[in-house]
């Protein structure tokens, strides 16, 4: 094996961390290039502590070193200190296995996590010098494709990737590198192969679409421009996400990175269906993995990393139905090899309190609710199901437990949002308070004081949810709102006792343009791309201003993006299928406006769509109604 | 019982920090399945404790780390456990069971000796009119070699001349054993940055290739004798049963 690093001993000693370049870190995969076919290079365009920490990359670095001659490699942004080094001395961007430039490898496949890294994908381009746009590239730069949740709406970086991967990687990437190697090996050059791939299921080619709008701004048609271009393209979803690729052998960095243990992913999709929530619409239907397998990969990758501690990941745990018996094997097990367990996203209940009490110190932990919204109202328009008696029956049995730290998340800006229902959080958090100095008598409080910590972050409408008709906040109005839940706090009675924390508003406004753009806004990221943004999802390097100039100078108005949208407007990303119907949609659009609930997938199917693929939560059988039924659920 | 565990650090691993390191071994005993001690309490701890500290970039043959364990296979077989789990650059190269009264190898160490090479073309100047040897004989006749140390919280004058054992030049490297007990550490390129500064000269950037060859202990003796590699007390497999045996004929002698 080479030693040979792409960065020099003196770049290396200058720069921060230099160990987030060398590689090698334990089951990171090399290969001998003689049997290679297929060099892909994976990329997670943020700095390594957070892309390291990415379940997703560890799956598809798995699924794509386990087939024989592919070799997939890691690459991330550089930060800040090494971009500015590497800029000046001209050094290609290098992937961290070979230390090879980018530009040599076949594919750069780039996840998508949140809007605010677009600005890093141009540069992790540029670094690799490999042209901007698409159809700039010639024959000997890499296809570029993107992948990841904001791929459900790729229009804002449509002139930027050559493909886009919509859906589960486990499914599509085999028979896609299988037609680039028969591409490659009859010397059909490479528009054709992006051609070929259009047609295979959830490829997306943005190249042979072409967006018409009217001149209001708004989309007119958005249509493929060569017969054969398929007109939509559905997402694909692994069904059996038991027996697929699941790393036995994650990486283990040599820093510490976000996610410093070993993460086991019990189920895709939620069944709760909250309206503000992206992710629980675009992975539905619900899908659970089977509890022997999770209880075998557990002690496998414990053993293979030997990490300290592992955490379950889903977007509710609490409804994986096998969590009871999940828990006490992990408890078993890892009591003697002295593991730590880490519990998030778990409903506050009885049974919660009781494992949390087992497996963490409760003198030094806090228990976390996310009501997301002040009112029964408003938490009703949201269909978010957790009642302010849930809320505060959880938090005595808490504080009797001994916990005395709580934290609460909210959001602001909701639609259909009120001044009450913003006084609703302080006072919500006022009662959590009242409940510690009610429940607990003055002796046995463990630190004396309860805190509450009350966050708020600002709503952002996302594609494929219900709310992707609605109106999101200007910053000025974000602010106020931010102000008005301080100010509505400190008129508490026990304000003393709750802290309160905000994000920040313009980001936010940023988060949600890009979220709902068009092709129109690549101009714009260009823009800020020349203008030296980076690291725009770091408080620290973003700069507003700059992003205000960039739209004025591409002739576009940001608040075109966050107004309301009229019920028959056709939407950027309204090519794509999610499975779940736009009818239902704006079904859910409707009954939040009328402040009625749904029930969940588990209580009642709704419908949605997504019963289509054929499997998961839409086909089991329901305490009431017994499946999904004929007209509302497999379509 | 605890485990004196030599190894050593080379190639890109260069670059990993100390607590890293730590972190590495503490993921790698447990890959290896080592039988380690924990510490009591709600979030335990591998009980370990590790010797000098090893500036990024720099390389090292003789880095150590004690690790407590509840039982034991053989030495060579930890050894090998090790390796098995390990990184290219992170290389075991002995384990030895540590005497019940020996101090910890974090506490023991006493001093360190280094290979110090000039990267190409970052020589010092002066080396064109005075040779190495002479300009180390100058160098160690001094009666103090003082320098400025500053760290977070101070910025104090200290000699280095008490702290330096052994100073060589073999042509192509230097050699040294330097001071590198906690109160009084010494960094090779301290050494080099003194005697350059005789000669009105800084360090070129980056300009030393540091190799640490190995890490001491202090025993009784004179001069270089009174430091003895910090795996000098362990024993090995063999010479823990020879050990054991002897426990057993003294048990029957009284039994
Ligand atoms: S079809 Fe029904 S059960 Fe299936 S995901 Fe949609 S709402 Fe849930």
């Amino acid at each position: 094996m080479s030693d040979r690093l792409a960065l020099s001993d003196d770049i290396l000693m200058k720069i921060e961390k230099p160990e987030r370049y060398i590689g090698h870190e334990v089951n990171s995969v090399m290969k001998n290039l003689r049997n290679v076919a297929v060099r892909f290079a994976m990329c997670f365009p943020d700095v390594y502590e957070i892309g390291m920490s990415h379940l997703g990359i560890q799956i598809l670095y798995d699924m794509f070193n386990a087939m024989e001659d592919v070799w997939c490699e890691r690459v991330y942004s550089p930060w800040v200190d090494l971009d500015a080094v590497m800029r000046r001395e001209g050094i290609p961007l290098f992937a961290l296995e070979s230390q090879d430039p980018i530009k040599s490898f076949d594919f750069l496949g780039i996840t998508i996590q949140y809007e605010m890294c677009y600005t890093n994908i141009l540069e992790i381009l540029e670094l690799a010098g490999i042209p901007l746009t698409a159809v700039e590239r010639g024959e000997d730069c890499p296809i570029v494709i993107g992948g990841g949740p904001c791929s459900y709406n790729p229009e804002p970086l449509a002139e930027f990737f050559d493909l886009f991967y919509i859906g589960e990687g486990e499914t599509r990437y085999g028979e896609l590198l299988d037609l680039y190697k028969r591409c490659r090996g009859e010397g059909v050059g490479r528009v054709e192969f992006l051609r070929r791939a259009a047609r295979i299921p959830g490829i997306y080619a943005p190249r042979f679409y072409e967006a018409v709008y009217r001149s209001d701004g708004t989309l007119d048609s958005f249509a493929p421009t060569e017969e054969g271009i398929p007109a939509t393209v559905r997402k694909e979803v692994e069904m059996d996400v038991t027996h697929t690729s699941y790393p036995r052998k994650p990486v283990v960095p040599f820093i510490k990175v976000t996610q410093d243990r070993v993460v086991l992913e019990i189920q895709r999709g939620c069944i709760r269906g909250c309206r503000f929530c992206q992710a629980g619409q675009l992975y539905r239907p619900v899908r659970e993995r089977d509890v022997e397998m999770l209880k075998e990969y557990a002690l496998a990758m414990l053993e293979n990393t030997g990490h300290e501690e592992i955490s379950l990941s889903s977007l509710s745990s609490s409804d994986y139905s096998r969590l009871p018996e999940l828990i006490d094997f992990l408890i078993e097990e890892c009591r003697d090899r002295k593991i730590n367990i880490s519990l998030p996203s778990l409903r506050i209940d009885a049974f919660s309190l009781d494992v949390m009490e087992k497996v963490q110190d409760v003198r030094k932990s806090s228990l976390t609710f996310a009501p997301e919204a002040g009112s029964q109202r408003l938490r009703n328009v949201i269909n978010k199901g957790l009642t302010r008696e849930d809320i505060l029956r959880g938090a005595a049995m808490a504080f009797e437990g001994g916990w005395t730290r709580v934290k609460l998340y909210f959001m602001l800006g909701l639609p259909t949002e009120t001044e009450d229902d913003i006084r609703g959080i302080a006072e919500l958090s006022n009662e959590i308070a009242a409940t510690f100095f009610d429940r607990v008598p003055k002796e046995k409080r463990t630190n004396g004081k309860v805190q509450v910590v009350a966050s708020t972050s600002f709503f952002v409408p996302k594609p494929f949810t219900p709310f992707q008709w609605a109106k999101q906040c200007t910053k000025e109005e974000f602010i106020e709102k931010a102000y008005f839940t301080k100010r509505a706090i400190s008129e508490q009675l026990n304000q003393k006792s709750i802290k309160y924390n905000w994000h920040e508003a313009d980001a936010s406004v940023l988060e949600g343009v890009l979220a709902r753009g068009d092709r129109r806004l690549s101009k714009v990221l260009l823009r800020l791309h020349e203008m030296g943004c980076l690291y725009d999802a770091w408080g620290e390097y973003f700069d507003n201003d700059k992003w205000m100039d960039a739209f004025s100078q591409c002739g576009l108005d940001p608040d075109f993006y966050i107004r309301e949208r009229a019920l028959d407007e056709l939407f950027p990303w309204d090519f794509i299928d999610c499975g779940v119907t736009r009818e239902f949609l704006l079904r859910e659009w409707h009954k939040a406006l009328r402040e009625e609930v749904s029930e969940n997938c588990r209580q009642k199917c709704q419908g949605c769509g997504a019963g289509r693929f054929g499997g998961g939560i839409c086909f089991q059988d329901r305490p009431r109604d017994g499946g999904a039924s004929s007209d509302s659920g497999p379509r | 019982m605890v485990l004196r565990v030599k190894f050593r650090k080379y190639g890109r691993v260069r670059f990993i920090g100390h607590l890293d390191v730590m972190r590495f071994f503490q993921k790698a005993n447990r890959r290896a399945g080592l039988d380690m001690a924990y510490t009591a309490g709600f979030s335990p701890h591998q009980i370990m404790s590790f010797a000098a500290p090893l500036g990024v970039g720099l390389e090292s043959n003789g880095e150590y780390m004690d690790i407590q364990v509840n039982s034991l296979t053989s030495c060579m077989d930890v050894r090998n456990r090790l390796n098995g789990v390990s990184v290219p650059g992170i290389e075991v190269v002995s384990v030895k069971i540590l005497p019940k009264d020996a101090g910890n190898a974090m506490a023991s160490v006493a001093a360190a000796s280094y290979t110090v090479r000039f990267r190409e073309g970052r020589e010092p100047d002066f080396l064109r009119e005075t040779p190495m040897e002479q300009a180390l004989e100058r160098f160690l006749c001094k009666d103090s070699i003082r320098i400025v140390k500053e760290t977070k919280k101070s910025v104090r004058q200290v000699d280095l001349k008490p702290g330096i054992y052994r100073l060589t030049w073999d042509g192509e490297a230097l050699h040294m054993l330097v001071d590198a007990s906690s109160g009084g550490n010494i960094k090779p390129v301290q050494v080099l940055e003194a005697l350059l500064s005789d000669y009105q000269e800084k360090l070129k950037e980056n300009a030393l290739w540091v190799t640490r060859e190995d890490t001491f202990a202090r025993v009784e003796g004179e001069g270089e004798q009174r430091f003895q590699p910090l795996d000098g007390i362990g024993m090995d497999d063999g010479q823990y049963a020879a050990s054991q045996a002897r426990e057993r004929e003294k048990e029957g002698n009284f039994g």
